[in-house]
């Protein structure tokens, strides 16, 4: 997400970590380092000016130049900085008062409103709530039916809409048609349109009356540029929306646009989409995203995320096992299938502090098709095999490579390492010091 | 049938009767968007002020930086311009504004990518990529009503198989601007639409070939493999195709558009830039530094959501309207 934007602070802050002692002139200069890197990551040009004066004039004052380490100071400065700029704490969504709730999202054209619809329902669901998607955008060629197919996917009831509906009655239609079905928050998908189309608008303003929504949402898409700021201040004064949900955060985009739109507008980012499948919707966690731009890793996300998407009777049958030394190919298998839960190889890699150089160097970036491969060879093994692997000779070795469609050197590998593997987890049961469950409770 | 021209209908009504422009007053108004029509920003930045000073080129700096035009570029052009001031060759005002445009301007002109062209008889097909939300499907909508207008042949290939509903959103388009379209389900190969578009078109002696392809952000590896694929399938079919590809870029879209750029380019090639949602306030000055770069030209913008919103880049509008 933020790493292209990490690389460039990091090298400003190269330059003053080393130093015994920081003189003014060092402090500009890397102030100026750092005002070309927030530029460069479309921070918005105001919003800029603001932070590296806020940021200067505690530099430059005796905390860090009476210092030991003036750097660390700098970049602790910076940090405390971009941190109050984003907001402190995760701010979800405020479902109060007498249900059913509405949820509307609004933005730009293209910005991923229909699908994040989808992925809001989905997660409401899985929060126990009963949502209701409500498709208003009349004008998008084949908007309502894009909303449709994705209602069957998450599952979710869907208002059935008709292009020829003005979008306030549509809206009003489906809340009554939603307590009706016993739904309790509405996900309204609105028409993309632009800030400074007054009369839609006034379409906008016109729906917010009727149906008095709980949360007004801005969907933005995260590699917009300066403009990021007229067309949330826009959309603000217009309907004094609630928050943001911020989308197409997996690209390499620099995430300026979440700096400026907090800044300016401030109000929370509630959540963030990481990628095209129904399920990559995160809460948004403004603190830990600041320490994420300055390259310090966002491990309490990973946990988070291990924590939802690991079985924890899995993880404790694998305890046993790997207590007993009884860890076989079946349960490399599960593993693997656990791991493909929590995101691509990089999506994990990015959340490790440190690991935004790593990824750089290309050194550390896994083979996810050799991921793939590995899991066919074991898929094409018999339940006996993968039990005991040991008797997987010649002839078996050249059956499973047929069967998985690699090479019989592939196979060869695999096994070699799963032996060695084995071999180092005896160590560690017998050392006694295998302590690794901890992080599943 | 029926249904897709009741929208249609009630689409452009719902938008006429609101606005009810003009063409002439639209096109002013997707060029000239909210700012105020008195001055330009440039000439307010000027008013009252007799030399070109350093706080002058600051605010001038910031004009660029708002408009997206990016760091490097920024930086490059204000260099020009205080050297210039430094060897007295730049000392009137107004003469500033003047050579800033024509720097600009130079950047913007670039000589078209060469690519390969139709034999006779063959069908011309153009791939059309981009981010997902920048408005591929819209503009090859509006692309195809440009090449009808020139007496054209035209057929849309639905090779977007993955985002839900993207081909009815196809097939609305190819009814309202009277083209056929190509496509099968949804989770199809995408290649494989390709190839049997390019067959149907080549047979059929259709003259233009557009490729609507499924949104993609460029850091997926995956998915520019499978636009390789597509590439290279096309060539396969019929020699030469595809004869261009456009990136479509969406205007308010930051630095990130460089990355854009360079990442597509590298896996496919990619011949013209179409700079859509011209419309809003953002001023897609991103692609001066891009154009200058990577030596891509900008074909078309896009400045609204009708159909013959889709004109021809011209680099004298656009730098006016950077300034304005």
């Amino acid at each position: 997400m933020f790493e292209a934007l990490t690389e460039k602070l990091d090298g400003v802050f190269k330059k003053v970590t080393g130093r015994g002692r920081l003189s003014e002139a060092n402090i500009q200069e890397a102030l100026k380092e750092v005002r070309l890197a927030l530029l460069e990551a479309d921070v918005n040009y105001k919003v800029v000016k603001r932070l590296v004066d806020d940021i200067r004039q505690r530099a430059l004052g005796q905390e860090v130049l009476e210092s030991l380490t003036p750097g660390q100071q700098l970049i602790k400065i910076v940090n405390e900085e971009l941190t109050s700029l984003m907001g402190e704490a995760q701010q979800g969504l405020q479902l109060v008062g007498k249900p059913p709730h509405s949820l509307m999202l609004v933005g730009l054209q293209g910005s991923g409103k229909t699908t994040t619809a989808a992925k809001l329902a989905r997660y409401l669901r899985r929060q126990g709530r009963h949502p209701y998607l409500v498709p208003a955008d009349v004008y998008r060629p084949a908007a309502i039916d894009q909303l449709k197919k994705l209602s069957t996917q998450v599952d979710v009831p869907i208002y059935s809409a008709d292009t020829d509906q003005r979008p306030e009655e549509l809206c009003m239609d489906a809340l009554s048609k939603a307590r009706g079905e016993g739904a309790d928050v509405l996900v309204i998908d609105t028409a993309g349109r632009l800030h400074i189309d007054e009369a839609m608008m006034e379409e906008l303003v016109r729906i917010k009356a009727k149906i008095n929504p709980t949360e007004i949402l801005l969907v933005a898409d995260a590699m917009t540029g300066q403009d990021a700021v007229n067309v949330s201040k826009h959309f603000n004064e217009s309907l004094d929306i609630t928050g943001v949900i911020l989308s197409k955060m997996e690209g390499d985009a620099r995430g300026g646009a979440a700096l400026s739109i907090k800044a300016v507008i401030g109000k929370p980012i509630k959540f963030i989409g990481v990628g095209e499948k129904i399920d990559a919707l995160e809460p948004f966690h403004p603190d830990r995203m600041a320490s994420q731009i300055l390259g310090m890793g966002d491990v309490l996300s990973l946990i988070e995320k291990a924590q939802t998407e690991f079985d924890e009777d899995e993880a404790r049958k694998l305890e046993e096992k790997l207590k007993k030394n009884e860890f076989d190919l079946e349960d490399f298998q599960s593993q693997l299938r656990q791991m493909k839960k929590l995101g691509s190889f990089e999506q994990i890699l990015g959340m490790l502090p440190g690991m935004g150089q790593v990824k750089k160097l290309k050194q550390l970036k896994p083979d996810e098709k050799e991921l793939v491969k590995v899991e066919a060879i074991i898929n094409s093994m018999t339940m006996e095999e993968r039990r005991k692997y040991k008797i997987i000779k010649g002839s078996r070795r050249r059956r499973i490579a047929k069967g998985s469609g690699t090479k019989i050197q592939d196979v060869n590998r695999l096994l070699k390492n799963f032996a060695q593997t084995k071999k180092m987890m005896e160590h560690f049961t017998k050392k006694g010091n295998l302590n690794m469950p901890s992080l599943f409770g | 049938m029926a249904r897709f021209f009741g929208k249609r209908n009630k689409e452009e009504k719902d938008r006429d009767t609101l606005k009810e422009q003009g063409f002439l007053k639209r096109l002013r108004k997707g060029l000239s968007k909210t700012r105020s029509t008195l001055t330009g920003r440039l000439d307010r930045l000027f008013l009252g002020k007799k030399e070109i000073t350093d706080d002058l080129l600051d605010e001038l700096e910031e004009i660029l930086f708002t408009s997206d035009i990016g760091v490097t570029t920024t930086q490059r052009l204000i260099d020009s311009v205080r050297e210039k001031v430094a060897r007295k060759e730049l000392k009137d005002l107004n003469r500033l504004k003047t050579v800033l445009g024509d720097h600009i301007h130079s950047f913007l002109e670039v000589t078209p990518v060469e690519h390969a062209l139709p034999a006779p008889g063959e069908p011309l097909v153009i791939l059309v990529i981009g981010v997902n939300g920048v408005g591929k499907t819209t503009t090859i909508g509006k692309a195809a009503h440009i090449f009808k207008s020139e007496g054209k042949k035209v057929m849309l290939v639905a090779a977007d198989t993955f985002r839900a509903a993207a081909n009815e959103q196809l097939l609305i388009w190819g009814d309202r601007v009277g083209a056929e379209v190509i496509r099968q389900d949804t989770g199809a190969d995408p290649s494989a639409v390709v190839f049997d578009g390019i067959t149907a078109a080549i047979s059929r002696r259709f003259d233009v070939v557009l490729v609507d392809t499924a949104g993609r952000l460029h850091t997926k590896t995956n998915l520019m493999d499978e636009l390789q694929k597509i590439h290279r399938v096309s060539g396969k079919k019929l020699p030469g195709a595809p004869h261009e590809v456009w990136l479509v870029l969406d205007a308010t879209t930051g630095q990130n558009a460089i990355s854009q750029v360079d990442i597509f380019n590298k896996a496919i090639g990619v011949t013209g830039i179409i700079l859509t949602k011209l419309d809003g306030s953002a001023k897609g000055g991103i692609v001066v530094g891009i154009s200058q770069q990577f030596g891509i030209p900008i074909k078309y913008i896009g400045i609204g959501e009708k159909v013959d919103d889709l004109r021809p880049f011209d680099a004298q509008d656009f730098v006016k309207a950077l300034f304005d």
